[in-house]
């Protein structure tokens, strides 16, 4: 298996930002400069309590990874902090601004920007396409100004040169006039990831990104998303493969029945008996 | 039986106004079923307010040209008016709204309250003359051959074929542009879209109601070329003739509607016009002449099976865009 955590890539740093340096071990504490600060978000279905958390603060700059057993409410917060999901209750906010209740469209404009846990790459637009469609505040998608091609074309030719600029970062570049839908699993991730950059997020939010990829690739991803944080952009993933989570993450927050059971470093999660009993299960006291 | 006449008629109609028409309708209808995926199953209620509008402002009074406007806005506001509500609803829910939406316009148009205004089962008729008086174009007849057309055909043909470059221009820009490039992606997956910062239901909105503009300028021309509204010119095949000529052509596709369209009314004309001889000629004996539009519907089913078949991208297609689905 290659799904050893490796050390990063040669141009990346390797040590990770020190945003949570003393920050204690324990559900909802607070961070010296958090970027999502989540309160009282609840969410039910059919009675059925999602999520229930108190109190999330997820740290700027970072690695933050959401781990829980199935049904924990990985999914379900991740739905509901990128307004794919209505909530029943709470407040959150992001770079100290209130997001509860903006739309997804409008919360991708602000700098939050996910991918899904079944990729969503567009398989019958090209690799290109699929990446200029990730760029914010194009003036060609307005319909009347996307009659005079004069008003766009310069932009559209700058968003191109990103575009390509990013496809060569991610190995892509070769497949730029290929469909989408002809693209592996793994590449597949990778243009998700690229395109999602294309929108110049402050915050990416990852669902699975190495669920359905090939073992060679894992490596390959996991490069590319500590250089995000290289970057400068705050990273949050959930992720089933506890290598990779420890590997990688700088602060894990772990979710069992929607509601916070620990948070901490990797270190500290590794032991930590909430955890552990949440995986394998309660033990006869 | 004479092949030479079927031929002919099929001629005239492939480039005359029915085809010229319909095209429009198959522009409206593949800005919203071809490139936003919009299942529009009431198109023929866009076509119908079109004609009704321009018909009713000149009955009472308007020129034609404050018609064609009033027409062209009245779709526009039918669109909002499905569009608000259904576009939020998953896809199904659209087609159940227009295919519904379009009978009960027809209804209300035809029933009795409204005939005062509507003229209801009778319509309105002659209410195109000062299209016809404007006609640049010398008394006489054109063509070549047997294909032949007076000065009056000439001119609204001429108009509505205008009419359907105009359209075709103005779905290559917006093919061509960002925003056909998002219309692309909400077709194949909204979340895409809207995790990407599209506002999904705006342009879903923006295609429902540009497309219905464009098929209520089909009535109009449809309306002008018959000089008359009425009811029953709006029956519901007219949408699915329209998804036949969008799917012929190839869905998504620029030119797929004027092709799609030649192709559609050339070979139903020519099929019309064959049993219509072979009947006169006394080959076939179990039908009669009035069965003649039946036939026609039946003959739209099997040419959209055929098509299903042999070519399901359509003309102008990709196929293998069609295997890209995992």
């Amino acid at each position: 298996m290659a799904t050893e955590p490796g050390a990063p890539g040669p141009s990346l740093s390797a040590a990770a930002p020190s945003g949570v340096d003393g920050v204690e071990a324990r559900p909802g504490v607070p961070k010296p400069d958090p970027v999502l600060v989540v309160d009282g978000l609840r969410k039910t279905f059919d009675g059925i309590t999602a999520v229930d958390v108190d109190h999330l603060e997820i740290p700027r700059g970072l690695i933050t990874a959401l781990i829980g057993p199935n049904g924990a409410g990985k999914t379900t917060l991740f739905n509901l902090l990128t307004g794919f999901e209505q909530l029943d209750a709470g407040t959150w906010s992001f770079d100290g601004r209130r997001l509860d209740g903006h739309a997804a469209h409008q919360i991708a404009r602000l700098g939050m920007v996910r991918t899904f846990q079944l990729t969503k790459a567009l398989r019958k637009m090209s690799v290109m396409d699929n990446m200029k469609l990730g760029a914010i505040g194009q003036r060609g998608e307005n319909f009347f100004a996307a009659l005079l091609p004069f008003l766009w074309s310069a932009q559209e030719q700058v968003i191109a040169d990103r575009a390509l600029a990013l496809l060569e970062r991610f190995n892509l570049h070769h497949m730029q006039d290929q469909y989408g839908g002809s693209l592996s699993g793994g590449q597949r991730k990778l243009l998700e990831m690229a395109r999602a950059l294309m929108a110049e997020p402050a915050l990416v939010m990852l669902d699975e990104p190495m669920a359905g990829v090939n073992p060679a690739l894992v490596e390959s991803l996991l490069d590319h998303v500590r250089g995000l944080r290289a970057q400068g952009m705050s990273v949050v993933f959930v992720e089933h493969n506890m290598d990779v989570v420890m590997g990688i993450s700088d602060w894990i927050v772990c979710l069992a029945g929607g509601r916070v059971i620990a948070e901490g470093t990797p270190e500290s999660i590794a032991d930590n008996e909430a955890v552990i009993d949440a995986y394998l299960g309660t033990r006869e006291s | 039986m004479d092949l030479g006449q079927a031929l002919t008629d099929a001629i005239r109609s492939a480039v005359g106004l029915p085809a010229a028409a319909f095209a429009i309708a198959a522009i409206g209808l593949n800005v919203q079923f071809g490139y936003a995926g919009l299942l529009n199953f009431g198109h023929v209620g866009f076509l119908m307010v079109g004609g009704y509008g321009a018909a009713i402002t000149v009955d009472r009074g308007g020129p034609l040209w404050l018609g064609v406007v009033v027409g062209i806005l009245a779709a526009v506001l039918l669109g909002l008016l499905l569009g608000l509500p259904a576009l939020r609803l998953r896809a199904d829910y659209l087609a159940i709204v227009t295919i519904s939406a379009a009978e009960i316009i027809r209804l209300v148009i035809r029933s009795r309250p409204l005939h005062s205004l509507t003229k209801s089962v009778f319509g309105i008729r002659g209410f195109a003359d000062s299209f016809y008086d404007v006609n640049p174009i010398p008394r006489g007849r054109y063509g070549v051959g047997d294909v032949v057309f007076s000065e009056r055909t000439l001119w609204v043909m001429t108009v509505a074929w205008l009419l359907v470059g105009v359209g075709t221009l103005l779905v290559l820009l917006l093919a061509r542009s960002p925003w056909g490039r998002v219309l692309r992606a909400i077709r194949e997956d909204e979340d895409a879209a809207r995790s990407l910062g599209k506002n999904a239901f705006s342009y879903k909105l923006q295609s429902f109601v540009i497309g219905g503009a464009l098929g209520a300028l089909a009535g109009i021309m449809f309306s002008i070329d018959r000089q008359a509204v009425r009811p029953e010119f709006f029956f519901t095949g007219v949408t699915f003739y329209t998804f036949t000529i969008v799917i012929l052509g190839g869905p998504g596709r620029v030119f797929s509607p004027v092709v799609g369209s030649m192709i559609f009314w050339f070979i139903i004309s020519f099929t019309d016009g064959l049993i219509r001889e072979a009947l006169q000629a006394g080959h076939i004996d179990f039908i009669e002449t009035t069965d003649l539009a039946a036939i026609r519907f039946a003959l739209v089913g099997v040419l959209l099976m055929v098509l299903i078949l042999v070519r399901p991208q359509g003309i102008f297609g990709k196929r293998e865009e069609l295997f890209l689905g995992d």
